[in-house]
């Protein structure tokens, strides 16, 4: 029953974790018992949904999110909500294996990287067309990437991965070709995503609001039907697609007539909507309302967000945070199986690097990363900091007292300020705006700063530490980054993983990288929805959804 | 009179000038600015400081606070408040779509409160059961302490997730703006009833009310042809300021109810400091409330011609 309650599709391939599936098995037994207990229920009455079970095509799928932020333009947009409306509606020149991180084939069949990764040449598969039939060729490719460049900002993760991008090349109709002026690795995964996806030379001459208002012509299985900002985004499949990506389980046309995206921004209504039938699905239930949703005719599916976990990011530019001590007690003082135990879901798993385990070449250096308050005070005894009377620890008259800045929930901090009380650490919790947080981030005015980053690319751990790139620690470039630089310009997988372990490694040693647990997203969804899941970014995927009809 | 409506719209004016200027510099003094949140990705940020620097200058944000002020208040007499920084559409274009079923919603709330204080106030004024208008009595109060917030959300439990009857979230059909209704006009109608049973109480304790029930006047008689004609000038006092609330109880309403409207609109604008948006909402809320405030004025002489819209200086 349990196992079951999976779905099937892209969701069901997430690979499971131990804890996962120990938890899953757990749910197993207690349904059975409860079955038994109560003589039956809704258990096998044979609507839930069912790895065997024939997809149906047709229908509405109804999906809640939380808030709209006025555009749905795929290459503009930068937050969850809005990607769960323009990832459907572009296909993008690669796709990514969920399971592996393998680039697969979509829009390109196949691609060749020159040795140092400043030259990437896609040969495009023949037939695919925009959503208004016209093909998609090589000059279509060179319009879009240099759009994304001179929208600059506005198109944040598009012009991110696009950094030192020198031009497109039209060799062909059919080939075409990127060139960089410095190393570039992380490309190739980013020609995977929706920022990098296609839409029709024509949607390029849009003006931003056009784009944002949804009238641009995409590539994808779904195109914009309709948008009425702050209340749906409606999806309309595209007939004729039949240009699936190597990740897909399907080919030809998506199976949903539409998907209807509702903003629905109180969390107790996306709850009883979702009970109510007044929605099929939704990624975001709070936690504490998720197990009500798992069985009872409705199934969870979670996978881990690839890219940098939440971590704590010391500002080495700090007295405090520039003394390795303090950093390395600080790692050691944080007990992540609490945290994850205690408040978080099953779903949320404790760190076990600085990259989560959904990050293609991430490996774990758990070891590193164990609970060790003895080990904690013996560095901080020996580095000459001293227990006061109020169990806060002094030396040379100051205190080893340091605030962390977030914007998000307050609770796994919350624990994380009690466990370093025990080792003589005082961490202060300022909790600001996000508006305020962008604002710190830009003025590099804080301690610890606070937050994760969303990208199936090891390349984002070199982004953010990097000292020659975004020098998060603020400090004077040393060994790791050497290995971070160089993982940008290795193109042989068996060589980066040795890079980017190496890397992972040194920054968690290193205390410049203080990882504390790895955020997740969980789908909800009534058991007639089958097939919703993951793609390999942990943004939603409908392609591969449908819904059983009455 | 002309002189007068002159000088109350004169007034107005100023009133409409002080909005301006006041929303605009307290979103000025915000951390950051439309361009750093626009660039800013969904978790950690990402974004490069030239290309934001790039997106700021293109905005027009990079240029002193004095001269945007200038610019922004040239264009809000021409009524362009400019362009929506987050989804580039002007912002007087996504009031005026964010507008109608924002008005329908406040239309049907005030209608909703008016008729619900008003029997409120005749119910616990009439009764000659004491016990009864002492309990009828004690329920504005209780209207007025319930949350919006609150309210809504239970509204919601039972009449569309348990009992199934009306939509939790969405614009359309009037079904979906039953609920919204009566949570925006539980507060308005407590407030209306309050002032209108205190009032009604004080005119049925005048002389004139025992001169007409000397002369045998009804009951009823007394109570709607003779007090609640006097007795509704603090009513109406009330009304102009519950036209304001409404359109302030539609930022929570809207939201938990999942409505698009002027209320959403608002909440998007300041939390994405998308300047234009909030700026247009902010005028048109200061033109309702003075338009409100000014009608309310003008309508006391009809129901009492001792008030008069004169100033004593004229009238001496």
């Amino acid at each position: 029953m349990s196992l079951s309650t999976w779905p099937s599709g892209p969701g069901g391939r997430t690979a499971p974790s131990r804890r996962a599936l120990a938890a899953a098995s757990l749910a197993a037994t207690a349904l059975l018992l409860g079955a038994c207990g109560t003589g039956g229920g809704s258990t096998a009455d044979g609507t839930s949904p069912g790895p065997t079970a024939e997809p149906v095509p047709g229908g509405n799928l109804t999906f809640a999110v939380t808030v709209d932020s006025h555009c749905i333009d795929p290459q503009q947009v930068g937050n969850n909500d809005a990607i769960a409306s323009a990832r459907q509606t572009v296909a993008s020149l690669t796709a990514q294996d969920p399971d592996t991180g393998e680039i697969l084939p979509w829009l390109a069949e196949s691609w060749e990287v020159d040795a140092d990764a400043t030259s990437f040449t896609f040969t495009l598969r023949e037939g695919p067309t925009f959503a208004d039939g016209t093909p998609i060729d090589a000059a279509a490719v060179k319009t879009n990437f240099d759009k994304i460049v001179e929208l600059g900002a506005a198109a944040s993760l598009g012009s991110a991965y696009l950094v030192g991008y020198e031009g497109t090349t039209v060799v062909d109709p059919r080939t075409v070709r990127v060139d960089f002026s410095a190393p570039s690795a992380q490309f190739l995964q980013a020609s995977s995503t929706f920022s990098l996806g296609l839409l029709s030379p024509a949607s390029a001459a849009l003006s931003v609001e056009d784009r944002c208002a949804g009238k641009f012509v995409g590539s994808g299985p779904f195109a914009v039907k309709s948008y009425t900002f702050d209340q749906e985004v409606v999806l309309e499949k595209v007939a004729g697609y039949d240009w699936a990506s190597g990740a897909d389980d399907h080919t030809g046309e998506a199976y949903l007539d539409t998907v209807t995206v509702k903003f629905v921004p109180e969390a107790s209504v996306r709850t009883g909507s979702l009970l109510s039938g007044q929605i099929d699905a939704t990624a975001a239930i709070s936690t504490v309302d998720l197990p009500q949703f798992d069985g009872n005719g409705f199934w969870l599916a979670y996978r881990a967000n690839p890219g940098v976990v939440f971590n704590l990011f010391p500002n080495e530019s700090r007295p405090l945070a520039a003394d390795p001590a303090v950093r390395q007690a600080i790692s050691k003082g944080i007990d992540r199986e609490e945290i994850a135990a205690t408040l978080l879901t099953p779903q949320d798993e404790p760190a076990t690097s600085a990259l989560s385990h959904s990050t293609p070449l991430w490996a774990d250096v758990s070891d590193d990363l164990a609970y060790d308050p003895d080990g904690a005070e013996e560095l901080l005894d020996d580095a000459g900091w001293v227990k006061g009377a109020d169990g806060v620890r002094v030396k040379d008259g100051q205190r080893l007292s340091t605030t962390v800045t977030f914007w998000q929930v307050a609770e796994p901090l919350e624990l994380v300020q009690q466990q370093l009380a025990k080792i003589g650490v005082d961490l202060q919790l300022k909790q600001v705006t996000v508006a305020e947080s962008t604002e710190l981030k830009k003025s590099g005015d804080f301690d610890f700063d606070y937050y994760n980053l969303t990208r199936s690319d090891p390349d984002v751990l070199r982004t953010i530490f990097s000292a020659n790139a975004r020098n998060i620690n603020k400090r004077a470039p040393e060994e790791v980054d050497v290995l971070l630089d160089r993982s940008a310009a290795s193109t042989d997988p068996a060589e980066r993983q040795e890079l980017v372990t190496q890397a992972a490694r040194l920054l968690v040693q290193e205390g410049h990288a203080i990882p504390v647990y790895e955020l997740s997203t969980t789908i909800a969804a009534a058991d007639t929805v089958h097939g919703l899941g993951f793609e390999a970014s942990t943004r939603l995927d409908f392609y591969g959804a449908w819904v059983q009809q009455d | 009179m002309g002189r007068y409506i002159a000088r109350r719209l004169g007034q107005g004016g100023f009133v409409l000038w002080a909005a301006f200027t006041i929303s605009f510099f307290l979103l000025y003094v915000l951390p950051s600015d439309a361009a750093s949140i626009k660039a800013a990705g969904a978790d950690g940020d990402l974004s490069d400081p030239e290309l934001v620097a790039r997106l700021r200058a293109e905005q027009g944000l990079d240029r002193p606070v004095l001269v945007q002020y200038a610019h922004g208040l040239w264009g809000a007499l021409h009524l362009d408040f400019g362009r929506s920084f987050s989804s580039g559409a002007p912002a007087t274009k996504l009031l005026a779509e964010a507008l109608p079923p924002t008005l329908q919603l406040t239309a049907l709330a005030l209608g909703l409160a008016l008729a619900g204080g008003a029997a409120l106030a005749l119910a616990s004024t009439y009764p000659r059961a004491r016990w009864l208008r002492h309990t009828l009595t004690s329920l504005p109060a209780l209207g007025i302490s319930l949350p919006t917030f609150w309210v809504g959300l239970l509204l919601l439990q039972w009449f569309s997730f348990e009992l199934r009857l009306f939509p939790a979230m969405g614009n359309e059909g009037f079904e979906s703006l039953v609920l919204p209704a009566f949570t925006l006009a539980i507060p308005a109608s407590a407030a209306f009833a309050q002032v209108l049973s205190r009032s009604l109480r004080q005119t049925l304790a005048e002389p004139y009310v025992e001169t007409a029930r000397a002369k045998g006047a009804g009951r009823a008689r007394v109570h709607f042809g003779h007090a609640l004609r006097n007795a509704s000038i603090p009513a109406l006092t009330v009304l102009g300021v519950t036209v304001g609330g409404l359109l302030a109880g539609a930022v929570v309403t809207e939201t938990v109810f999942s409505r698009a409207g002027v209320g959403r609109l608002t909440v998007t604008a300041v939390n994405q400091q998308d300047v234009p948006v909030v700026q247009a909402i902010v005028v048109f809320s200061a033109v309702v409330f003075v338009v409100v405030t000014l009608l309310v004025d003008l309508l006391y002489p009809v129901l009492d011609p001792r008030i008069t819209t004169r100033q004593p200086s004229a009238a001496a």
